[in-house]
């Protein structure tokens, strides 16, 4: 049922923490590209780690001049080093609202969430022909959601376990060393990339209003809250 | 996806910040660096130690100086490394002087800022033991190493110089310093990213004022511990 009234959606926060990790991650995924492009393999020069890495240069070739921020290694570490400090602010920010306001409970994927991702993947899928009831985000949102902030959590630690990896050797351990925590740390790159692919894609092929609603707070659209 | 956005729309994506921004970028990274002396940085923790048998097949190692060899002690006189600056002993350390003094050997994994690691074995001259013969004055806040490789060259803080594991080192995997790797003499610690680790020395000198370096006046991050 289509809604004619809008409905107070996002709070001013989550907008704003929204639009800037969303610019800060294209400035810390382009200066961690430029980082790359300096030893563009994963592992020890003449022992490679035994892990699938499509970027390798050896096969992939050099990462392109466009998509890299900083020019050369220093440009990127300093890009990279400096961005990092507001984007770890903007998750805080994001997670400290999340909790106080309770807005958490309408994003975390519990067990109990499980038979709606079922029926909404059968939904996308095409085997059922309704959509299921949902509140301000159906199970598969919050999947995604949830999903999202561990990653982010994952590409932070994992830069730092690879950033002081003898000041902070115990978190370097917990990713199996150094090699595979700088693995890790780019694994989740290419999992945000795609993400953010796929999110803007959905946002645009399945409510649209939802986009006008992360900009003014307002929704008028196809998904009325059930919440 | 990367070149709709932000990175094109700042005129260039292999942009270092320009004018406008790049200072901003070089006052953080002070600030990093200033974390990382005092708030990241235990002066006692040891970096972990390997097994021999764990030693990496290779170590690659670069040099400044024009052409396809690495830089060797050509001057007529004997090569020996220079202690002095704000000390009350300067002194002069031949190669022989060095081996008589406390020696240390570890095997430890060496990082490369550019993201590569090796492990290798050193061994060397803790520099606290060379600091205790020139006895620094109160007011000594850094060292200054010098080479000749060009004139590369580094400071570092002074409490990350006399970290335990700090070296001058003079043999690599239990064989004689080879010129590939700084030889006769090179600074060695797994405390600090390679580019810190300055090879070819000829001179330890103790500063009150910061000294750049070779790759830090370029941008790189001067404390580069990790």
């Amino acid at each position: 049922m289509p809604q004619d009234t809008p409905v107070r959606r996002h709070h001013w926060l989550v907008r704003a923490t929204h639009w800037l990790n969303a610019g800060l991650l294209v400035l810390m995924v382009g200066s961690g590209l430029q980082i790359y492009a300096a030893f563009p393999h994963i592992g020890r020069k003449g022992e490679l780690l035994p892990v699938p890495n499509p970027f390798d240069s050896d096969r992939f070739g050099t990462m392109p001049e466009w998509a890299r921020l900083g020019g050369w290694l220093a440009g990127g570490l300093n890009w990279h080093f400096a961005l990092a400090w507001p984007f770890i602010v903007t998750g805080l920010v994001y997670l400290g609202y999340l909790g106080l306001s309770g807005e958490w409970r309408s994003l975390l994927f519990r067990a109990r969430d499980l038979p709606n991702a079922w029926a909404m993947q059968l939904y996308y899928l095409r085997l059922r022909k309704d959509h299921p009831p949902q509140g301000k985000h159906n199970a598969l949102q919050k999947a995604a959601y949830t999903l999202i902030v561990l990653l982010g959590a994952l590409a932070v630690l994992t830069g730092f376990a690879i950033y002081k990896p003898v000041q902070l050797a115990w978190l370097t351990a917990l990713f199996g060393g150094f090699e595979l925590a700088r693995y890790w740390h780019f694994v989740a790159v290419w999992v945000f990339v795609g993400f953010t692919l796929l999110h803007v894609a959905l946002v645009f092929l399945v409510d649209p209003a939802s986009l006008r609603a992360m900009l003014t707070g307002w929704y008028r659209g196809r998904f009325p809250s059930h919440d | 996806m990367a070149a709709a956005t932000a990175p094109a729309a700042l005129a260039g994506c292999g942009w270092d910040g320009g004018r406008l921004i790049q200072p901003k970028l070089l006052a953080i990274s002070r600030l990093n660096d200033w974390v990382g002396e005092h708030v990241l940085f235990d002066r006692d923790r040891l970096a972990p130690t390997y097994d021999p048998a764990e030693r990496s097949g290779r170590m690659p190692s670069y040099f400044i100086s024009r052409g396809e060899n690495p830089p060797a002690w050509t001057e007529q006189n004997e090569w020996a490394l220079n202690v002095s600056g704000l000390v009350r002993k300067p002194v002069r350390l031949t190669r022989a002087m060095l081996e008589r003094m406390p020696r240390l050997t570890y095997t430890v994994k060496h990082h490369c800022v550019e993201g590569w690691t090796s492990v290798a074995t050193w061994t060397g001259v803790p520099v606290a033991a060379v600091a205790a013969l020139a006895e620094p004055t109160a007011d000594a806040r850094y060292l200054r190493f010098d080479s000749f490789d060009s004139g590369y060259f580094n400071g570092w803080d002074l409490v990350s110089a006399m970290h335990p594991q700090t070296l001058l080192a003079y043999a690599f995997n239990d064989r004689p310093l080879g010129p590939d790797h700084g030889a006769p003499l090179r600074l060695y610690s797994p405390v600090k990213l390679g580019y810190k680790l300055t090879k070819y020395l000829t001179a330890m000198t103790f500063t009150r004022e910061r000294p750049g370096g070779y790759w830090e006046d370029q941008g790189y991050p001067w404390f580069g511990g990790i």
